[in-house]
């Protein structure tokens, strides 16, 4: 009985393994295609082997123009926007964590009805909206808009993350005569560290990858980041450059995915949004 | 890591309802005022603007102040044959690739997963979690090049012998469903692990000593305990692919001729290439519902759970 279990297991074992192993090929010809392609000389729209290996597709896009500038772009607006997001959260959640109030639940709930509202149904409100007040084609404007967006899934994780640091921490240092702000900087913040870090990074990666939001409402090309000026490569010059679309896309990814890396590392592997899926 | 606290007082329940001391109420929620702020400009505002304006003839140029026009820019969205196919595709993109594609595949890797050897689980994972990560034009580009005539697709099926197709001309609103299931799928593999891991060892392994084969166990066992995943991850699933816009505009740009255009995409042609605000601002109330209904329904299965 026992032996045969085992084997059972083993045959299933096999079995599960040849499964994954077919969806992994599916899933990896895309992705095979974007590295093969940036370092192909000859690229087109196929996966296949280079003929020859060559830099020649990052050399041509690293230049000011096409790649420095726009990532920079990313980088102010997703930073800036971050970094808005982060602070406004981090102070929002305290109350919510700290102290009991009868307006804590409907705003969290609130909250949370709004992590999961379509926020591309709102881009064309939007975009009128601040054509009228003159934030149309400002950075300012879209970090803004970024940060709100951004705003109510930050918060929901940040309180949660706060209610795993023990109050009793702070209650020692507020007999010890410090305020709340002192208490919310220097004992409660770099307590949870990890979980501001996960924030953070969430935060940066959703605001990286997003596409609409600058499309809709930055209109200078000067101003426009990466996941906008990508479609440039397909512009009216007709024949486009594989290669460099491909080396630009590798470019344009490789931070996201670093900084997946990094959180995913730091919690262990089991960070899905699994938990803060069910709250 | 930074815990600097004596061990013994980790272990404590954090919440306490009445602090002994503490800052006063005004002052307690003060802090609450730039994330507040913010929300109301930049996300209630909108929203606002939303609902008014989709009562009005607002355009992109050319008047000099919109007037109110009742229910008729949703009265022309029924009689509008476009919006109809928009709905209906959005509908079939919404069923195809999250409620059948993203959770099934989600949920069936996520079960391989717990039977694979390690180096094959961590591969897979890998993988797939990589197009999730994946910025959403990259992957639409990605996808392109697949479904393109000259691209990877029809290769490989050249090579087994069978009909090549221009995907993106032929079969649009199937090529970027697939898409989404590429792009989207990680998210329900995540939830599902981690809610396959959950289940106790010792109940399936009854299971499996009492001869009950892997296809029972699943539908008998395994899928009754993790039904709440499965509720909570079918409703973000569907919210998520109901505001796609990225993804379809980089591979076909709603086209041929509306084939792949979603209500998103149906709702920006409006505005921009046809200058109707006031229309596309309707039909992008008429999501923000859709959106809002489903979200409530998400708000009740975290209640029935916590």
């Amino acid at each position: 009985m026992a032996l045969t279990l085992a084997s059972r297991r083993t045959t299933r074992r096999l079995a599960a393994d040849a499964g994954l192993l077919v969806v992994a090929a599916a899933f990896v010809l895309p992705l095979a295609w974007v590295v093969l392609s940036a370092l192909d000389p000859r690229a087109n729209l196929r996966v296949k082997t280079p003929d020859g290996l060559t830099l020649a597709n990052f050399d041509a896009i690293l230049t000011p123009e096409i790649t420095f500038t726009p990532l920079l772009n990313s980088l102010i607006l997703c930073g800036g926007a971050t970094l808005l997001t982060v602070v406004c959260a981090a102070l929002a959640a305290y109350p919510l964590s700290r102290f009991r109030s009868r307006f804590n639940r409907p705003f969290l709930l609130t909250i949370l009805f709004a992590t999961s509202l379509p926020i591309t149904a709102i881009m064309v409100p939007v975009y009128a909206l601040f054509v009228r007040v003159d934030l149309i084609d400002t950075m300012h404007g879209t970090i803004f808009f970024f940060a709100a967006s951004q705003l109510p899934f930050a918060i929901w994780l940040m309180k949660n993350f706060m209610d795993g640091v023990p109050k009793e921490l702070e209650e020692a240092a507020w007999t010890d005569g410090a305020s709340s702000t002192q208490s919310l900087l220097r004992i409660v913040l770099p307590l949870m560290g990890p979980g501001v870090a996960v924030v953070t990074v969430f935060s940066f990666v959703m605001m990286w990858g997003n596409f609409f939001v600058p499309f809709m409402l930055l209109l200078t090309p000067d101003q426009m980041p990466a996941s906008v000026s990508i479609n440039d490569f397909f512009g009216n010059r007709g024949m486009v450059a594989y290669g460099q679309l491909a080396a630009f896309s590798l470019v344009y990814s490789t931070p996201v995915i670093l900084l997946y890396v990094l959180i995913a590392r730091r919690l262990g592997g089991g960070f899905a949004l699994g938990g803060a899926v069910k709250g | 890591m930074t815990a600097t606290a004596p061990h013994p007082r980790l272990t404590k329940a954090p919440t306490d309802p009445h602090p002994a001391r503490g800052p006063r109420l005004p002052v307690r929620i003060l802090p609450l005022a730039p994330a507040v702020v913010l929300l109301l400009l930049f996300l209630a505002g909108p929203i606002a603007y939303c609902v008014y304006i989709a009562f009005t003839d607002l355009q992109l140029t050319g008047q000099a102040r919109e007037s109110f026009v009742g229910l008729d820019n949703f009265t022309r969205a029924l009689g509008d044959e476009e919006f109809r196919n928009a709905v209906w595709l959005t509908l079939v993109f919404t069923v195809l690739s999250s409620l059948i594609g993203q959770n099934t595949l989600g949920l069936a890797l996520a079960a391989l997963m717990q039977r694979a050897s390690k180096p094959v689980r961590t591969l897979t994972g890998g993988i797939v979690v990589t197009a999730w990560v994946l910025p959403e034009v990259v992957a639409g580009f990605l996808l392109y090049a697949f479904f393109r005539r000259e691209g990877t697709l029809n290769a490989i099926l050249d090579w087994l012998h069978l009909p090549a197709q221009n995907w993106l001309f032929t079969l649009p609103i199937l090529a970027v469903s697939f898409a989404n299931v590429w792009r989207g799928t990680a998210f329900s593999m995540l939830v599902y692990s981690a809610a396959l891991n959950e289940i106790p060892k010792e109940i399936t392994e009854a299971a499996e000593v009492d001869g009950a084969g892997g296809w029972r166990r699943m539908w008998h066992i395994t899928l009754p305990m993790i039904r709440r995943s499965i509720g909570t991850n079918l409703m973000l699933n569907t919210l998520q692919t109901l505001s796609v816009f990225g993804l379809i505009w980089v591979m076909t740009r709603g086209g041929p001729g509306g084939r792949s255009q979603t209500l998103p995409l149906f709702m920006y042609e409006q505005a921009f290439q046809n200058s109707l605000i006031g229309y596309g601002t309707a039909v992008a109330l008429l999501l923000l519902v859709v959106g809002s209904l489903f979200s409530l329904v998400y708000l009740r299965l975290l209640r029935t759970e916590v």
